[in-house]
C-alpha cells in the first residue's frame, strides 16, 4: 500500500516482468543517448551554437555595410541583399521585422549572422520549418546550405514585444 | 505512536487514518486558492483557444499577449503549487501519522504565496506585465511583477521547509513504524527538487527585479538569464512529475487498493528524478546561441534520459500494482483489471487518464522534441505547446483533480454535488486536453509558432501564408472550449463543494463506487496480502507498456526522417 509505512526489510531486486521493463527502458535511453551524437558527425542538421559578442549597435553597423554593398533588388521598402556565395550574410531581428531580406544560392554553404537589435526572438524559417533562438548581444551564426530552391519567410516564434505577430522576414534561394 | 495535541486532531471517519487540524486548515486554504487559480487560468484558456482558433480570432494582440501571460502563470504556476502545499501537508501529517510542524510557517506559507498571487496577478490583469510567464529578459515588466513572483517563491519554500520539519517530527516521535509510505517519499523528492527550483528562481528574478527598479543599470545577460531561469522552469516540472506520480499510487490505493510490487524499484525512480534532473534546463536551450553542442548533447542525454526512465519505470509499476491488485480481487482476463477497473469514480478516471496522457502524450512527444537536433524542427512552434498540455494539464492538472474528488470529502468533510457531472468531468477535461494537444501537435509541425495570435500576419511587410494549418487551429480551438469547459466545471464543483456541499462531518464519505467495488477494495485495504505472489500475473501491464514503447520508437524515428529532410544547417 502506497500510503502506509513499510516494515523494514523492504529492499529487495525487481523480478520478472518488471525486472524486464527496467532493463528494456534503460536500453531504449541508451539508445536515445546514442542517436545524438551519432547525428552530430552523420547528420547534416545540427546546432552548434556558435556565437560570439557582439554590441547590439555594432551589429546593426555591420548590417548596414552588409545592405550597402551587396543590395540587389527591394520588396516591399525591403532591402534583398545577395550574399557572396560561400560567404557571410547578416540578419538582424529589430523593431519586429527580420532585416534585410537575402538572397541565397541553392546548395552553397553561407554563413548566417543572426542577431537581435532589442529583444529575444525566434528565427523561424517557412516552411521549411527550421527555427533558432535569436538573442541580443549574440551573433549567432548559422552554416548553412539551402537544399530547394523558391521563395522562404522569416517569422518570429518568440514573444518579443507588441508588435511580435507580425514580424516577418525573407529568403530568395536561386537555383 | 502519534505526536498530537488532542484537540488538534480528529480520527478520519472513513480511512480511520489521523488528520491535524492545522495541517487541515492549511490544506484547505491552498487547496482553495488553488482552485481560484484554475478557475483564473480556464477563463483565459478560452479567450487563447478561440483567439488561436483564426477563424474566430478573438482578441487583437496585446490582449492575447496579457491573457497568454495569465494563462501560463495562474494554470502553471499557482494552481499546481498551491495544490502541491496542500499534498505537502496532507503526506507530512496525516499519511505519518503526525502532527504539523509549525503553524507560523504554515500562515507565512500561505501568506507570501497569497501576496504573490495577488500582486502577480495585479500587475498582470492591469497590462503592467504581459511578458510571459518566462519573463525573458530585456523584455521589462514593471517592478511589482518580480516581486510578486520572489514572495511567492519564499512562501512555497516555507512550506518546503514546514514540511522537512514535518518528516522530521515523525520521525523523531516515531510517529511511524518502518519505512516512510510511498508517497510522502515522492512527497520528499518533490520537496528537495523544489528547493533547487526555487534557489534558480531567485538568482534570475532578482537581479531583473532591481533592474526594473533602476537599481541596476544593465539587464542581465539574456542567455545567462534563460539557462537560470529553465533551472526553475524545468526543474519545477520534475516537481509537478513527481507529485502528480505519488498521486497516482495514492489514488491506485485509495480507488482499487492498489499495492506496488517492488517499493525498491518505485523509491529508486523517484531519486533517479532527484539527481538527474538539475541540468535539464539545457533542453530549453538546444538552438540557442552560446552553448555548445556537447554541453547540450550531455546534458539532454545524462540528465534527462535518467529521469525519462524513471517516468518509464513508474509507468509500469503504477498500471502494475493495479493489475495485480484487480486480480487479487478475482477480476481475471488479459485487460479485465482495466475493464472492470472504477472508470465511474472520478478519482480513478483522473487518474488513469492522467498516466495515459501523460506517457502516451507528453512522454513521448517531451522526449523527442528534447532531442538534440530534431528540436531544431519543433523549438517555440506550436508543438511544445501541444507537448506540454499533455504533461501538465492532461498528466498533473488531471491528477490533482482526480485527487481533490477525495480530499473535498475526507479533509473538507462535505459531498461533491452533481456526482453524475463530477463522474464525466475527468473525461471532458481529458479528452478535450488531448484535441488541443494533438491539433497543436499537427499545426506546429507545419511550422505554426507558440505565443502568436494572428498567423495571418497582419499588417506585416512580407505576407507569409499558413493557411494550411487552418483544420488543425479548428481542432485546437474546439478541443480547448471542451477542455475549459471541463476545468470550469471542476472548478465550479469543488468550490461549491467545499462550501456549501453536505457535510459527512462523523461518517465515511458517500463512496463514488458501487457498493461491490467499495467492499473488494476495503477488503484489499484492510487485509495483509502480498502483490508479488506468483499468481497475480501483469500480463496486462506487459503489452500495455510494449505498445508503448513501440509507439515512443516509431514517433522518435519518424522525426528524425522529418529531420533529415530539411536544410543543411549547424
Ligand atoms: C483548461 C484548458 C486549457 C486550454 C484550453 C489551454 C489552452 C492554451 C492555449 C491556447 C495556449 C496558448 C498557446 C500559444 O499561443 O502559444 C496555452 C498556453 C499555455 N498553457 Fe494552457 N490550456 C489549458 C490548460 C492548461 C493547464 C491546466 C496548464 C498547466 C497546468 C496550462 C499551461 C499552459 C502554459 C504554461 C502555457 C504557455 C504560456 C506561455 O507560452 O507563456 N494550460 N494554453
Ligand atoms: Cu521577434
Ligand atoms: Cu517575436
Amino acid at each position: 500500500m502506497s500510503i502506509f509505512p513499510v516494515p523494514n526489510g523492504w529492499v529487495r531486486a525487481p523480478h520478472g516482468a518488471e525486472r524486464m521493463w527496467v532493463g528494456l527502458a534503460l536500453a531504449w535511453c541508451l539508445v536515445l543517448s546514442a542517436a545524438m551524437p551519432y547525428w552530430h558527425f552523420r547528420g547534416r542538421q545540427t546546432s552548434a551554437g556558435e556565437a560570439y559578442d557582439v554590441n547590439p549597435s555594432d551589429f546593426e553597423k555591420r548590417v548596414a555595410q552588409f545592405v550597402a554593398a551587396g543590395q540587389v533588388g527591394d520588396r516591399n521598402g525591403l532591402p534583398i541583399v545577395e550574399v557572396p556565395p560561400g560567404g557571410h550574410g547578416y540578419l538582424i531581428g529589430k523593431n519586429w521585422q527580420w532585416y534585410p531580406a537575402l538572397k541565397l544560392k541553392k546548395g552553397v554553404e553561407y554563413k548566417l549572422h543572426v542577431s537581435s537589435g532589442d529583444y529575444q526572438h525566434g528565427f523561424s524559417l517557412q516552411p521549411v520549418n527550421v527555427n533558432f533562438h535569436v538573442l541580443p548581444g549574440y551573433d549567432h551564426v548559422l552554416t548553412v546550405t539551402p537544399t530547394e530552391s523558391g521563395e522562404f519567410k522569416i517569422i518570429c516564434n518568440e514573444f518579443c514585444g507588441a508588435g511580435h505577430h507580425a514580424m516577418t522576414g525573407l529568403i530568395v534561394v536561386e537555383e | 505512536m502519534g505526536n498530537f495535541i488532542t484537540e488538534r486532531m480528529r480520527v478520519c471517519a472513513t480511512t480511520g487514518l489521523t488528520v491535524d487540524l492545522d495541517a487541515q486548515r492549511f490544506i484547505k486554504l491552498n487547496a482553495v486558492f488553488g482552485v481560484v487559480s484554475l478557475l483564473i487560468g480556464a477563463i483565459a484558456a478560452y479567450l487563447l483557444a478561440l483567439t488561436r482558433w483564426e477563424a474566430v480570432a478573438l482578441l487583437d494582440p496585446i490582449d492575447y499577449y496579457k491573457y497568454i501571460s495569465l494563462h501560463g502563470l495562474n494554470m502553471l504556476i499557482f494552481w499546481i503549487l498551491f495544490m502541491e502545499m496542500a499534498i505537502l501537508y496532507f503526506c507530512a501529517s496525516t499519511l505519518l501519522n503526525s502532527r504539523n510542524f509549525s503553524r507560523a510557517l504554515g500562515y507565512g506559507q500561505f501568506g507570501l504565496m497569497l501576496i504573490g498571487w495577488a500582486t502577480v496577478n495585479f500587475s498582470v490583469l492591469s497590462g503592467r506585465a504581459s511578458v510571459m510567464m518566462t519573463s525573458y529578459v530585456p523584455l521589462k515588466a514593471e517592478q511589482e511583477f518580480y516581486l510578486g513572483m520572489l514572495l511567492f517563491a519564499v512562501g512555497a519554500l516555507l512550506g518546503v521547509i514546514n514540511f522537512f520539519g514535518g518528516v522530521y517530527i515523525a520521525r523523531r516521535d516515531r510517529t511511524y513504524k518502518g519505512s516512510m509510505p510511498l508517497v510522502v517519499f515522492g512527497a520528499l523528492a518533490a520537496a528537495i527538487i523544489a528547493v533547487f527550483t526555487i534557489v534558480h528562481g531567485a538568482i534570475a528574478l532578482i537581479p531583473a527585479w532591481l533592474w526594473s527598479l533602476g537599481a541596476l543599470e544593465k539587464a542581465p545577460d539574456p542567455g545567462w538569464y534563460r539557462l537560470i531561469w529553465w533551472g526553475l522552469g524545468h526543474a519545477s516540472q520534475q516537481i509537478n512529475v513527481c507529485a502528480h506520480v505519488a498521486v497516482w499510487y495514492l489514488l491506485a490505493t485509495l480507488t482499487v487498493g492498489a499495492k506496488p510490487i517492488n517499493q525498491t524499484v518505485c523509491r529508486v525512480a523517484f531519486v533517479l528524478y532527484i539527481m538527474f534532473i538539475n541540468l535539464a534546463s539545457a533542453h530549453h536551450l538546444l538552438v540557442d546561441p552560446g552553448v555548445g553542442a556537447p554541453w547540450k548533447m550531455w546534458n539532454t542525454s545524462y540528465a534527462l534520459y535518467l529521469a525519462v526512465m524513471a517516468s518509464m519505470i513508474h509507468g509500469f509499476t503504477v498500471p502494475a500494482s493495479i493489475e495485480v491488485a484487480q486480480r487479487k480481487k478475482g477480476i481475471g482476463g488479459l485487460f479485465g483489471w482495466l475493464t472492470k477497473a472504477p472508470w465511474k469514480d472520478p478519482g480513478f478516471s483522473a487518474m488513469f487518464l492522467s498516466l495515459l496522457i501523460f506517457g502516451f502524450g507528453g512522454g513521448i512527444t517531451g522526449v523527442t522534441l528534447g532531442t538534440h537536433q530534431i528540436n531544431i524542427i519543433a523549438h517555440n512552434t506550436l508543438r511544445i505547446p501541444g507537448h506540454f498540455h499533455m504533461t501538465v494539464a492532461g498528466g498533473t492538472a488531471l491528477a490533482f483533480m482526480g485527487l481533490a474528488y477525495y480530499v473535498v470529502p475526507l479533509i473538507f468533510q462535505r459531498e461533491y454535488p452533481l456526482r453524475a457531472l463530477a463522474r464525466v468531468q475527468p473525461y471532458i477535461f481529458g479528452g478535450g486536453i488531448v484535441i488541443m494537444a494533438v491539433g497543436m501537435t499537427l499545426a506546429g509541425s507545419m511550422g505554426v509558432p507558440r505565443r502568436h495570435p494572428d498567423i495571418d500576419f497582419t499588417g506585416a511587410r512580407i505576407a507569409v501564408d499558413m493557411g494550411g494549418a487552418t483544420p488543425f487551429l479548428a481542432m485546437l480551438g474546439i478541443g480547448g472550449l471542451i477542455a475549459a469547459t471541463g476545468a470550469v466545471i471542476f472548478a465550479a464543483l469543488t468550490a461549491y463543494a467545499a462550501f456549501f456541499g453536505k457535510s459527512n462531518k462523523g461518517r465515511a464519505m458517500t463512496s463514488w463506487q458501487t457498493p461491490e467495488q467499495d467492499r473488494m477494495t476495503k477488503n484489499l485495504l484492510t487485509t495483509a496480502w502480498n502483490p508479488a505472489e506468483g499468481k497475480l500475473k501483469t500480463t496486462g501491464t506487459v503489452v500495455l507498456t510494449l505498445i508503448f514503447l513501440a509507439s515512443f520508437v516509431v514517433y522518435y524515428f519518424a522525426n528524425w526522417k522529418a529531420l533529415a529532410d530539411v536544410w543543411y544547417v549547424k
